[in-house]
């Protein structure tokens, strides 16, 4: 009796586990319906309860081609728009303006993240899920779905940041 | 009672283990007293690169393996003039039109010879040119992307087999046809052979900087069997060397027909006089009818154009261009040294391997030390060219190959064995046995001024007990020696993709820096192509609909499609959008009558489905591409042929 009851727990935690990420069910269509297992947030939220894409550090460079980068206090806006030309072509399909798809989107990351961060991660993201604790994070938090590496150029990556200075 | 048999039992399975195990034991001390440090001249450790690449060909599978010399390790099988389902070679709507023929849709063949660019008479890496034998064809590898990018077709040929050979700076790959054959093709009595058949040698020019081929003109010859031919270099650059046999022009029973004179020719070529003749006018333009199939790169795919004509040469019109060397007994290798200076021919039926120079066939040309003619072609006389003859080395001697320190390396097919002789004193060195019955064999650079000589691999058809049996049907084999030293030293022998006629070698750091790693998506010109998932969508065209979808991990765009009917013709237009290296999908739907695509970074592929069932069918990524490879799927909805369905897509919200 006690064996069931811990096989059964067993198979009710895998399943809420499984379906942790759907928050934006319709609950009035979705039959299968269970609560979240309040243990299983536990574990991560040992520091707060904010989530890695929310959470705001603004010192870590991550890990990658980018040590130190200056940033102009103006929005270079020929840059920016160069940007957004190189963003819609490669970025798209991951990544949209004001919702999270399938990676975060992009609209005020410079207020949590440093450019030499956002900068790795489009040059490097698969050695930043390896070696920055916040990239492998981030990858949890977004179903284990790696960010591919759109082959920029440096100038290419840098022009992206720029045109993300301009979303608010 | 039935505790001493069980006991008895129990003492002999011991002491057969242990007596099984002593041999086991004294075995493997021989063979490693016997073999030293063989296993580690062929180890090349988990991650290391092998030094020299392998282009071998697939025989009957019409492809092209590319292996790893020492460690023997297989890499990839580039389809040729196969269709293959892995990769949708001539499957996916791109690449159909490269095995287009005169004859229609040709999704087989026979591949024979490789052979690598060369600039200079040293291989540069750039291309692979291999022949189609059986609907006679010559195609062209990219070794930039490892994939087959032209075809052309050889009219007036039959076996396409003396092919296909490039001459010292790929002015020329050169397919000269086995069968002779009525020229132009006719309906007309096979008996009358003799005289009327034709023997056309093709010499298909290839421009310098994108490699792309034309027939700049077929020497159309007597009715022989051109069996094999090589280029000359260095001193003999401008001439090809053509083996004949069947120089008796029978057509029945062969086997006895065409072994009757006591010697055949080597044809000698002087291709650079008839190239003069014909850029000056000369030559015959005759009605032909030839498939000339082209891959873009930048449109990721083929087209096929119906040639109509092609310009003849009859070896007559050109004196001084063609010349026969008498040589026993249908000879089958004809092989240039890397001077350029000797051309050995293995007469299959002979006892010696005859070797001609070429320097006393120009005095001889000059001094018209004639036998004869055939055909109004001069005959010359069989010692006046003749340099020297390898005595009695072997049965059936098939090919020869050459290093770099003055020794050649030939194959005997039915005493199964390489032998090598001291070029120029004609002494036999070293004999090392084959398993079994080896046909070519291949030295990286062997066919070229410059060889590296360090392996020989030799290529058997016949493998017997080497292997595992699988059946009656065993695969084929290679065998790689050191040849670094004066005795060859057997060092590991594998399987291979079909049946092994020839090979190519080259150093790695000649093929592995140009070798790409994606496409860029910037540079698609692929008609079809969504460059990014705002460019995705669905277009219906009376009864053909196009779906312009695209790839990256790990979803497609558009992943829910309604809207399409029975009887519709479907295509899915799909474009790979990842930039990364080694990041291929894939994709099929229940019912397609074709194979999965298998899309490279950048690549666009179309698969056509006609859908014959209504419902809700999915479509899923067939190369897992990454952690939520098995999440990468989609639907298509099928509605009846008169239903009003309308036509809509998604991605990442309800079809409303």
């Amino acid at each position: 009796m006690k064996s069931t009851l811990k096989i059964l727990t067993l198979v009710i935690t895998l399943l809420a586990l499984s379906c942790g990420g759907g928050e934006e069910k319709k609950e009035e269509k979705t039959k299968v319906q269970l609560k979240r297992q309040p243990t299983t947030k536990k574990v991560e939220s040992k520091s707060n309860d904010t989530k890695p894409s929310e959470t705001i550090d603004l010192t870590n460079k991550g890990v990658g081609p980018i040590t130190s980068l200056d940033i102009t206090a103006d929005v270079d806006q020929a840059m920016a728009t160069k940007g957004k030309d190189v963003y819609d072509k490669m970025c798209t399909a991951c990544h949209r303006i004001g919702k999270k798809f399938i990676g975060p989107a992009p609209n005020g990351i410079l207020e949590r993240r440093t450019p030499e961060w956002v900068m790795n991660m489009i040059l490097d993201p698969e050695g930043m899920t390896q070696k920055d604790p916040l990239a492998k994070a981030l990858l949890m938090e977004f179903n284990g779905s790696p960010m591919a590496n759109q082959n920029l150029t440096e100038d290419e990556a840098r022009a992206v940041l720029e045109y993300f200075r301009t979303l608010k | 009672m039935k505790n001493l048999l069980k006991s008895i039992v129990a003492i002999v399975s011991v002491s057969v283990a242990f007596t099984s195990c002593n041999n086991a034991t004294s075995s493997d001390s021989k063979s490693g007293a016997l073999a030293g440090n063989v296993a580690e001249k062929v180890y090349v450790a988990p991650g290391e690169h092998d030094e020299f690449y392998a282009f071998v060909s697939g025989g009957f599978s019409g492809q092209l393996a590319v292996y790893g010399l020492p460690s023997g390790r297989l890499f990839k099988v580039i389809p040729v003039f196969s269709q293959d389902a892995e990769k949708a070679y001539g499957y996916n709507e791109e690449t159909k039109p490269m095995l287009n023929t005169s004859h229609g849709f040709v999704p087989w063949d026979d591949s024979h010879h490789p052979d690598i660019s060369q600039t200079e008479g040293v291989i540069d890496g750039r291309w692979v040119f291999i022949n189609g034998n059986n609907t006679p064809r010559i195609a062209k590898i990219d070794l930039s992307t490892f994939e087959t990018t032209e075809i052309i077709e050889v009219p007036n040929s039959a076996g396409n087999h003396s092919s296909s050979f490039v001459t010292e700076n790929t002015e020329y790959v050169v397919a000269g046809t086995r069968f002779s054959v009525p020229v132009p093709q006719r309906d007309m009595p096979i008996k009358d052979y003799k005289g009327n058949f034709k023997g056309a040698l093709t010499f298909i020019s290839v421009e310098p900087e994108h490699g792309n081929m034309d027939i700049k003109f077929q020497l159309i010859m007597p009715g022989f069997d051109y069996d094999l031919s090589h280029p000359g270099r260095g001193k003999s650059h401008g001439w090809f060397f053509f083996s004949t046999y069947n120089t008796e022009e029978a057509s029945t029973l062969m086997e006895v027909n065409a072994s009757q004179n006591d010697k055949d020719f080597i044809a000698a070529v002087n291709w650079k006089k008839i190239e003069e003749y014909v850029n000056n006018g000369g030559g015959t333009m005759m009605p032909a009818n030839y498939a000339h199939n082209v891959y873009d790169e930048a449109t990721h795919s083929a087209t096929s154009t119906m040639k109509k004509e092609v310009l003849t040469v009859n070896p007559l019109d050109v004196p001084g261009a063609v010349y026969l060397m008498p040589t026993p007994k249908s000879p089958h290798g004809c092989d240039v040294d890397p001077t350029g200076e000797y051309i050995v021919g293995s007469g299959k039926l002979s006892a010696n391997l005859t070797i001609h120079s070429f320097t006393k066939m120009l005095d001889a040309i000059e001094n018209e030390k004639f036998a004869g003619d055939a055909y109004g072609i001069p005959i010359i006389e069989f010692e006046a060219s003749l340099a020297g003859v390898v005595e009695q080395p072997g049965l059936g001697p098939l090919h020869t190959e050459f290093d770099d320190k003055g020794n050649a390396y030939t194959t005997f097919f039915i005493s199964s064995e390489v032998v090598k002789w001291k070029v120029g004193t004609w002494e036999v060195i070293d004999r090392q046995p084959t398993y079994y019955s080896v046909g070519h064999l291949m030295i990286p650079g062997g066919n070229s001024r410059k060889p590296f000589g360090k392996y020989v691999l030799a290529m058997n058809k016949i493998t017997k007990d080497r292997y595992l049996p699988t059946g009656p049907e065993v695969t084929q084999s290679a065998q790689l020696y050191d040849i670094s030293g004066e005795k060859m030293q057997l060092l590991l022998d594998f399987p291979t993709v079909g049946e092994p006629h020839y090979a190519a070698g080259a150093p790695a750091d000649i093929i592995k820096p140009r070798s790409k790693k994606l496409f860029n998506l910037e540079d698609n010109e692929h008609p079809y192509a969504a460059k990014t998932e705002a460019d995705t969508k669905v277009v219906r065209d009376g009864k053909t609909v196009h779906i312009y979808m695209t790839t990256i991990r790990s979803h497609f765009s558009p992943d829910n499609i309604e809207g399409i009917k029975v009887g519709d013709k479907v295509y899915f237009h799909v474009t790979n959008l990842e930039q990364d290296y080694d990041v291929p999908h894939g994709i099929s739907i229940i019912g397609a009558n074709t194979s999965e695509l298998l899309i490279m970074p950048g690549q666009t592929e179309t698969f056509a489905w006609e859908p014959k069932q209504e419902g809700v069918w999915p479509f899923y990524c067939t190369d897992f591409c990454s952690a939520l490879h098995q999440e990468m799927q989609g639907y298509v909805r099928v509605s009846a042929a008169n239903s009003n369905t309308p036509l809509r897509w998604s991605l990442g919200e309800d079809i409303e």
